[in-house]
């Protein structure tokens, strides 16, 4: 329950950053935490209070293993998303760069060109 | 043909790695590889609409046994159904048009092998959304796409448009957190991604109300900003307009629609049920938004004196049109819906193309400074005319027939008001595209305009294809395209003529995974 109260808490945390802060970092830091709220959310979801981990070991029948283990499934999902958290990521950090080329400057209140 | 349905991720993912592959040598070849790649695409998704085929390819999967009964589990599960052919044909259909414009627009572009490459790994994001069985593949291509086209936005690297792509990027990836955690809040309460099968579990009533009622309010959001409905569009009219002309039309024509209303059809109908417990609610909400973003987009579109600036505001109204037509919750609803979504595809990447186009010819996007264009660009004149034309509704033009579908399914659902005020949203649209063509292509011609020509044949041709596309899709509207669109419908709707019924979905992923 802890976990899911942290992931709500850091989902919470990480949608403020990128949404309210100005700094353009602050804004990718917002991003990473907002993806690992959620990333932690679905790992907790696959826990299973004092499981293995999700490794079948030879000779091992299904049931016994389906009773012990973790639920591999979530770990397979928060692979995935990492993956592309971090693709977002430096795409984000690029702009970032290229804005701080062309503006002089990471605060999002100096870029004007867009209103509207 | 279900073997090759893999081909339609695959096809358009090797080409992006083959044009990164020859950048340095021998640039040229990306272009052409690209064609290749699309034109294979277009023959798949013209032979898979023809056959009517429809199954499921499987990846990967193992079976398991737990008491004595084996169970299959599907890996990445691709299903080609009528609602994915539709998709997928349009598609390939806009890509190639797109392509053929980009061979010379982009002349003016640094890098031109990245941006092919880029436009390949959209193509690839899209396809794959369209196919995906299974909520979680669903969110790793729309991810796919959605980072194709933040750089795609950011393509010209000047001052906005890296700043549109930011901001873009910014609320996609908002979007995208609300859909993995709903998908995740599901996961939870039923132990299933795969579509079929929690429909099924939802529909039993096997996941606790307020979950699902979480999990619903997460993915409209989610899809609802990639769709830019209207309290969610703020990205789009920056976005949109700053991408290079071929990229606007991508985005406006096909990615709102594959990631935000495909999704939207399979997810509300096949996933969480319209006529379920939320159903109510959900219906009134579709045609809250829809009338908003109708309504909000038209008159904003009416204000703009950016040509692309206002394309991008009439892509959020008629996505409005879309959003009520599904508010209906029935088949001739979701008919309307899908064939609305299919026209504006064609009409919208023509005139976003012709866009391109007149900026080029005259050297701004202000309508203001431009005027009496048909003179001096004849070719170009007469794609953006027909485009107009259909966007606007003037039959025999396929935005005619479905405005009309929509209207009719409005009030035979008995929803008066919303069928009054998209009447008035259509007449609205009509007048800003009146505007718009007295403005730029007829009237006086500029002095500053007079030595100025038309483009090479080869931006003209695709826009001037998609136009003809509409008036065929309407002539053809009353001579049988309408069966086919319907069986698109069939297969999120019962209550149609033909009852494919969602239940074959699941039967599909099932039956036809289940192999030694």
């Amino acid at each position: 329950m802890t976990m899911y109260v942290l992931a709500a808490v850091l989902f919470g945390v990480g949608l403020y950053g990128l949404l309210v802060k100005r700094h353009l970092l602050k804004k990718v830091l917002g991003l990473l935490i907002l993806e690992h709220a959620v990333n932690l959310f679905l790992v907790e979801v696959g826990y299973v209070d004092g499981g293995s981990p999700p490794i079948r070991l030879a000779g091992e029948t299904a049931a016994a293993f389906a009773g012990g283990a973790v639920d591999p499934l979530p770990q397979a999902l928060v692979l995935t998303s990492i993956v592309i958290g971090l693709g977002l990521a430096m795409l984000m950090v690029a702009l970032s760069l290229r804005i701080y080329e062309r503006y002089g400057s990471l605060d999002a209140d100096r870029m004007s060109e867009l209103k509207g | 043909m279900l073997q090759l349905i893999p081909l339609f991720v695959l096809i358009p993912l090797g080409a992006a790695f083959a044009c990164l592959l020859v950048k340095r040598r021998v640039p040229a070849m990306a272009p052409m590889l690209s064609l290749v790649g699309v034109l294979a695409l277009l023959a798949l998704a013209v032979t898979g609409s023809v056959q009517g085929a429809a199954g499921a390819s499987i990846a990967g999967g193992w079976s398991l046994e737990s008491q004595g009964t084996t169970s299959f589990l599907p890996g990445i599960a691709l299903v080609f159904d009528g609602l994915s052919a539709v998709f997928l044909l349009l598609v390939a259909v806009v890509s190639t048009a797109v392509l053929v414009f980009g061979f010379r627009y982009m002349e003016t572009y640094e890098g031109r092998p990245l941006y092919y490459a880029l436009l390949n790994l959209l193509i690839a994001g899209m396809n794959g959304a369209v196919l995906a069985g299974d909520l979680f593949n669903l969110y790793v291509f729309v991810e796919i796409a959605s980072i194709a086209s933040y750089a795609l936005v950011a393509f010209g690297t000047g001052g906005r448009e890296v700043e549109a792509a930011f901001k873009y990027l910014i609320l996609g990836a908002v979007a995208s957190a609300s859909i993995l955690l709903g998908i995740g809040l599901i996961y939870a309460a039923t132990g299933l991604l795969n579509m079929a099968d929690v429909g099924t579990a939802v529909a039993a009533g096997g996941i606790p109300e307020t979950t699902l009622l979480a999990a619903t309010a997460l993915f409209l959001a989610g899809l609802g900003l990639k769709a830019a409905m209207m309290p969610f569009h703020a990205w789009l009219p920056d976005a949109h307009p700053s991408a290079p002309a071929p990229i606007s039309a991508m985005l406006s024509g096909l990615l709102i629609k594959t990631l935000g209303i495909y999704a939207l059809v399979r997810i509300l109908y096949l996933v969480i049920g319209m006529d379920g417990a939320l159903g109510g609610s959900l219906q009134t909400l579709l045609l809250v938004l829809g009338c908003l973003s109708m309504v909000g987009g038209v008159l904003l579109a009416l204000g703009q004196t950016d040509l692309k600036r206002l394309l991008a505001y009439s892509s959020i109204s008629q996505m409005g049109f879309v959003l009520v037509a599904l508010g209906t919750n029935t088949w001739l609803g979701v008919a309307a819906a899908i064939f609305h979504a299919m026209n504006h595809a064609l009409f919208k990447g023509a005139l976003f193309l012709s866009a391109g186009s007149l900026e080029r010819i005259a050297g701004t996007r202000d309508i203001s400074k431009m005027g009496g264009i048909a003179r001096i660009a004849p070719a170009t004149t007469i794609g953006a005319v027909g485009a107009s034309l259909s966007i606007a509704g003037v039959p025999p033009f396929n935005g005619f027939w479905s405005k009309l579908l929509i209207l009719i399914a409005l009030f035979t659902a008995g929803m008066h008001v919303v069928g009054a005020i998209a009447a008035a949203t259509a007449v609205l649209t009509l007048v800003t595209f009146v505007k718009v063509q007295q403005r730029v292509l007829f009237g006086a011609l500029p002095e500053r305009l007079k030595g100025a020509h038309d483009v090479p044949a080869s931006m003209s041709l695709p826009v001037i294809a998609l136009a003809v596309l509409c008036l065929i899709g309407g002539l053809l509207w009353p001579l049988g395209l309408d069966d086919w669109v319907g069986g698109a419908a069939s297969a999120v709707r019962t209550d149609g003529p033909t009852n494919e019924a969602p239940a074959e979905y699941r039967r599909m992923v099932h039956s036809e995974g289940r192999q030694p």
